[in-house]
């Protein structure tokens, strides 16, 4: 079994989502794809790519569900939920690795698989509550996010590029990336002033990851009236109110 | 630094050998990406921060462009038929046969009767080329895909406000407070919408999606308003009414720019009535209150009467076109009490948002210190805006009362004075233009002549229509007939429906560039499947003779043509993304873009509009060929490109004009112009000063500076038209004034549909069929991950949408007896299809709806023949018929708006019903499956896309 780091620096990089702007366009999915097929863990496979039971590995998937109608009368919401790896700071699907290939970083709390010391016994996707491992059957290897851990110190890229692939390419802006240590971050203030959340904290991983929840709907009226004031109260479905209102001087 | 015992992690590997910029083709965006090439291969694409479009997104589609780059789809060598259309077999020719042949049967279809060539393009992004090809071949019968795409909204917009939704023009998402946004469902654009959108929900301002179905953008909106398909129109007249009602209109705002003073003859019966009244020279009259006489209702300063009647000095009695339109709209039968129950949406409802409108525009101004001069020379101090902004797109225009559903749209725009201000909709350069742009139609002149001028254009009254005296129409796809008469974009959908029934002549050469008419862009497959293979009973020759395809891919139209031009990939090729049709300009400032190749095709194709440029050599068309009869462009597109001079100094890109590149806009021919593209990023775009931002359409030194730029002819104010007499004067036409009347049994049509001032009318369909026995509209969207784009076979996105589901409200399923994952039929009045339910809450319960183009057929796109795609993936095509009903007279109308052509693709009324037990739980129809293509590999069983770089410098570790 592997331990965690005894000497964490304190630095927890992480993602925030925004569940208020994500519009479920999976931009993020196939960005995160297309960059780690080639990246650190490469390659994503993609098992029977043009066949009946097309199978690849993604580390990034995003879910659409609906919220159904509540029985006071709240109408319901259409959710996209973009699901990857949390990072936890107790990630169980490291201390379960019989053989320390899983393991979180004590730099900056990345959780990766090593996949040079992987032996594919799969603990770690049993052990991962949130279903954020995928197995590679054909390479023989588990992955998961990286955090683009070769993004985002990569002394090739441009310092605005240096942040994982799925941040860089949301075009809504839902997806944000920080050090969720530091409650100076702008990803920690944002936590802060929309009231980022954990997923499912009861489990006591403790990702590190957030989620913004959707703002609250203005479904109704909240800054006007409910309804126009006619001209002509007295008659507000005939014009003539209309056309006396228009009968003024105006320039043109 | 690792900590003791991790393992070394290589943090900064090389990515690529190298970066190249060019623009992305997976959809219409057209968004600047950068291609990182790594041992010759694309590895990455990412989005171009600098670019105006994407500004450094990208889309699920435009990072797939690896795989749609590497699709064992692609075509690889020219085809010519051997076996009967529809078998697939085919023999691999040499690029010379294929071009010796395809010239042959050009050259002699030109010779004797050019418009017997239909050529058609597809999601052509190189329409400046393809429309003046045809137009130098001498053929009226061209057009692109948006006929059966959007032409409602250009129509609508360019007829109304001089721009229009999208290309033309998009909404302030900096500044609005106030987004209401019609029949948008994932689509049109991609990433400017959630760029924008993004940046509105983070500012607070409201966002009101008006969509049967809550999906994709909906899915974020403030408020949902789950409209009943088709109804649009009538919400909208009724927000005017609220607004007429309450005075909550921007007076001032009309009575300048807009055509709301214009005086119209009242006169009924006679030729002129309805039409505005004029002076001796042409000009509009207004009502001048002050002088008590009509003025020229152009000049500035004068006090024009808004309503009222008067009295000309000729006698005729005339009224300001505002009165005409708050008659209509103030009546009682636009009260949101009064269409509620048709629209579907309470009328509590409506009247709230038709308050939120006006509070927004009215109560929220915006004043930027932004000083501007008027098209009369006055200054004004400050910028007003009315920030509240609006956005339609399918969901309008994909019905046969689109038209007026979006004209009503900017009319609702104009009375909040909420366009080219800030905080509304902004015109994107070279929009504003003329109100309609100054173009025609032109018919064929005679054999081997050129047409006098581009086949598509716009009319503005019957004289510009291309019939025969009898009314006979003189395009194959019968646009600019009294059949649809302002059919800006071509008919595209009703080219081979015609063609096969001779209707109204035969052709000989059909030729299709990258427009899937044999499967998701038919109007009901089996009869464009059936017209393309129709024989003559006399002859057995096929009825329409001679089909050229060009396509990159494998797709189910590919079988059907007797000769393939293989295209390449985006990535391939050079391209302009060109002023002159299609631009990419930002509200800021006007824009223009390429697309290089980043690598070398490795199959033996060739990119089309190279293709296009040889056969016009070939073939001897004018501008194609020296004096000496040598090719104009031996150099290809990218020599037409830099060459080709429209008009004296204006060309295909605006950027680096000039023999030294430092002008812009107008210049000579730069030589070097393809490397200054490069060198920049491979895109042009220009920031115009702030002054002239904002009135475009009033704002003299914006005028000014787009005459010198060349991107409109002359610096009047362009006057938006409330009222539009170009659709009057069809109207007259049919009441029996004029030289050119529509046939008799076209008269009543044209009389309803050609009114100058919206109307809401049932979508055609209802009224030919019994709308009880299809009680539910049925509705198709693209998802997100593949809107507009060109093919499911890409690897990674048929992962996310490999089948699609019919989805279905849950009430209304549950009445019916259908529960989750059930196998339905579909059935219209004219075919039935099988699938299978998905629920959801977020849905009209009246109408259904699935992704469309998921569906293949078996064998096409080079994917397994029992791929989702094909077994349970459907098209809701094949319920959906390009002809209407008959009518009254036995003639079938075709399926489309009756003012501009725009195929009605969701007009369709459906019933669902649970199969059977002993029926198949797989999609129907089925059609046979198409055999793998000559050339053509089997696809790999398994993909390591990546792994030839592990291990390597700049690879995986």
């Amino acid at each position: 079994m592997t331990s965690l780091p005894d000497k964490p620096s304190g630095k927890k990089l992480g993602l925030v989502i925004d569940l208020d702007t994500c519009v479920g366009c999976h931009a993020c999915a196939v960005s995160c794809k297309e960059w780690n097929t080639t990246g650190y863990i490469a390659p994503l496979t993609d098992r029977n790519p043009y066949g009946a039971e097309a199978d690849g590995v993604w580390l990034n998937r995003v879910h659409s569900y609906e919220v159904r109608p509540g029985t006071e009368g709240s109408g319901g919401m259409t959710v996209n939920f973009p699901r990857s790896c949390l990072h936890c700071e107790e990630p169980a699907c490291v201390t379960v690795c019989p053989t320390g290939a899983s393991y979180k970083r004590a730099e900056d709390g990345i959780v990766l698989v090593n996949p040079d010391t992987c032996i594919g016994c799969k603990l770690c996707s049993w052990a991962c509550p949130y279903g954020a491992r995928e197995y590679d059957e054909d390479h023989g290897v588990m992955k998961k996010c990286t955090l683009c851990v070769d993004r985002i110190y990569n002394e090739n890229l441009a310092p605005e590029d240096r942040k994982p692939a799925c941040v860089r390419a949301c075009p809504t802006g839902a997806r944000h990336f920080g050090d969720l240590g530091d409650p100076e971050s702008a990803v920690s203030a944002l936590v802060r002033e929309r009231g980022g959340y954990d997923l499912m904290p009861g489990l006591g991983y403790r990702p590190v990851n957030k989620y913004l929840p959707p703002r609250e709907r203005r479904t109704g009226t909240d800054s006007g009236p409910e309804a126009l004031e006619p001209l002509d109260p007295a008659n507000p479905v005939a014009g003539d109110g209309v056309f006396r209102w228009l009968d003024r001087v105006l320039s043109r | 630094m690792a900590a003791p015992g991790e393992p070394k992690v290589e943090t900064s590997p090389k990515i690529a050998d190298e970066v190249k910029y060019t623009t992305c083709y997976m959809c219409a965006c057209r968004c600047g990406i950068k291609v990182h090439l790594k041992d010759g291969t694309v590895r990455y694409i990412e989005g171009n921060r600098d670019h105006p479009v994407n500004k450094g997104v990208l889309c699920a589609k435009g990072s797939a462009g690896i795989m749609q780059h590497y699709s064992p789809a692609r075509l690889r060598n020219p085809l010519k038929r051997v076996g009967p259309r529809g078998s697939g077999e085919f023999k691999e020719i040499d690029w010379e046969e294929a071009l010796s042949t395809a010239a042959g049967w050009l050259g002699e279809v030109r010779a004797r009767e050019p418009r017997k060539l239909a050529f058609f393009t597809g999601r052509d992004q190189s329409q400046a080329l393809t429309g003046w090809w045809a137009s130098q071949f001498g053929t009226p019968n061209h057009a692109a895909h948006g006929g059966f795409c959007s032409v409602n909204m250009a129509a609508a917009g360019l007829y109304t406000i001089g721009g229009s939704f999208w290309e033309f023009g998009e909404p302030d998402w900096s500044r609005t407070r106030y987004f209401l946004m019609f029949g948008v469902a994932e689509d049109h654009d991609s990433n400017p919408i959630k760029i924008g959108l993004g940046k509105l929900k983070q500012r607070g301002a409201k966002f009101v999606s008006l969509n049967p179905v809550r999906s994709g953008y909906s899915a974020i909106a403030d408020e949902w308003i789950g409209i009943r398909p088709g109804t649009d129109g009538l919400f909208v007249f009724a927000l005017i009414h609220e607004l007429l009602h309450a005075g909550k209109i921007d007076l001032d705002y009309l009575v300048r720019y807009t055509n709301a003073p214009w005086l119209v003859i009242d006169d009924p019966g006679a030729a002129e009535d309805g039409l505005f009244a004029r002076g001796g020279d042409g000009k509009p009259l207004a009502w001048d209150r002050a002088a008590g006489a009509p003025v020229n209702a152009m000049l500035p300063d004068i006090t024009p009467a808004m309503s009222g009647e008067y009295i000309l000095p000729d006698g005729r009695k005339v009224v300001p076109s505002m009165n005409r339109l708050v008659e209509r709209y103030s009546n009682a039968v636009f009260a949101p009490e009064a269409v509620a129950e048709r629209v579907g949406v309470p009328a509590a409802t409506i009247k709230r948002i038709a308050a939120e409108l006006a509070q927004a525009a009215f109560e929220e101004e915006i004043v930027l210190d932004i000083p501007w001069t008027d098209w009369a020379g006055r200054r004004h101090e400050k910028t007003i805006g009315r920030p509240v902004a609006m956005h339609a797109m399918r969901g309008i225009s994909a019905h046969s009362n689109g038209f007026h559903t979006c004209r009503a749209i900017h009319i609702l725009q104009l009375l909040l004075g909420s366009i080219d201000c800030p905080g509304g909709f902004r015109y994107k350069p070279p929009f504003p233009k003329p109100i309609p742009p100054g173009l025609k139609p032109a018919d064929q002149a005679g054999p081997g002549q050129p047409l006098g001028g581009p086949p598509l254009g716009f009319p503005t009254g019957p004289e510009d229509l291309l019939v025969d005296a009898d009314g006979t129409p003189r395009r194959i796809d019968k646009a600019f007939s009294w059949e649809a008469p302002i059919s800006n974009h071509g008919m595209m959908h009703m080219v081979i429906a015609n063609a096969a029934k001779r209707d109204p002549y035969a052709i000989e050469v059909l030729f299709l560039y990258m427009a899937n008419m044999g499967w998701n862009s038919a109007m009901s497959v089996a009869s464009t499947l059936k017209a393309l293979t129709e024989t003559d009973p006399e002859t057995g020759d096929y009825v329409i003779p001679k089909i050229i395809y060009s396509d990159a891919y494998f797709s189910e139209t590919v079988p059907y043509a007797d000769l393939i031009l293989p295209d390449t990939t985006y990535l391939e090729r050079w391209d302009c993304i060109s002023l002159l049709d299609r631009p990419i300009s930002e509200a800021e400032g006007p824009g223009d873009a390429i697309r290089q190749p980043v690598v070398a095709p490795d199959r033996n194709v060739r990119p089309f509009q190279d293709v296009l440029i040889d056969l016009g050599a070939r073939i001897g068309l004018p501008g194609f060929v020296k004096e000496d009869g040598g090719a104009a462009y031996p150099g290809g597109y990218a020599d037409y490109i830099v060459n080709h001079e429209r008009a004296p100094g204006v060309g295909s890109l605006a950027g680096w004009r000039g023999a030294g590149g430092d002008s812009h806009g107008r210049g000579e021919p730069n030589p070097k112009q393809l490397e200054n593209y490069i060198e920049n990023q491979c895109f042009w775009h220009m920031k115009l000063p702030e002054s002239q931002r904002y009135f475009r359409h009033a704002n003299k030194e914006y005028l000014d500076w787009a005459v010198s730029f060349g991107l409109i002819g002359h610096a009047d104010q362009i006057v938006m038209q409330l009222y539009s007499e170009p659709l009057q004067k069809f109207r007259l036409a049919a009441r029996g004034h004029g030289e050119r009347q529509p046939p008799e049994s076209d008269r009543a049509r044209v009389e309803t549909y050609f009114d100058p001032l919206p109307i809401w009318y049932a979508p055609l369909e209802d009224a030919g069929i019994e709308t009880g026995a299809f009680p539910l509209h049925a509705l198709t969207q693209r998802p997100m991950a593949m809107y507009h784009s060109w093919g499911s076979q890409n690897a990674w996105l048929r992962q996310i949408h490999g089948a699609n589901r019919l989805y279905m409200n849950r009430e209304t399923a549950t009445r019916l007896g259908i529960g989750e994952d059930d196998w339905v039929w579909v059935t219209s009045s004219h075919g039935k299809v099988r699938g299978q339910v998905r629920l959801m809450d977020g849905v009209n319960p009246n109408t259904v709806w699935t992704w469309n183009a998921i569906g293949k057929r078996a064998g096409a796109w080079n994917l397994a023949p029992d791929s989702p795609e094909a077994t349970k993936g459907f098209l809701l095509n094949h319920l959906i018929s390009e002809l209407l009903p008959e009518g009254g007279g036995g003639y079938r109308y075709s399926n489309s708006d009756p003012v501009t052509g725009q195929a009605a693709w969701y007009d369709l009324r459906v019933k669902v019903e649970k199969v059977t037990s002993a029926e198949a739980r797989e999609s129907a129809p089925v059609l046979a499956a198409l055999d793998r293509l000559p050339g053509l590999e089997p696809p790999p069983g398994i993909l390591r896309f990546g792994a030839q770089f592990k291990g390597k410098p700049g690879g995986g570790t």
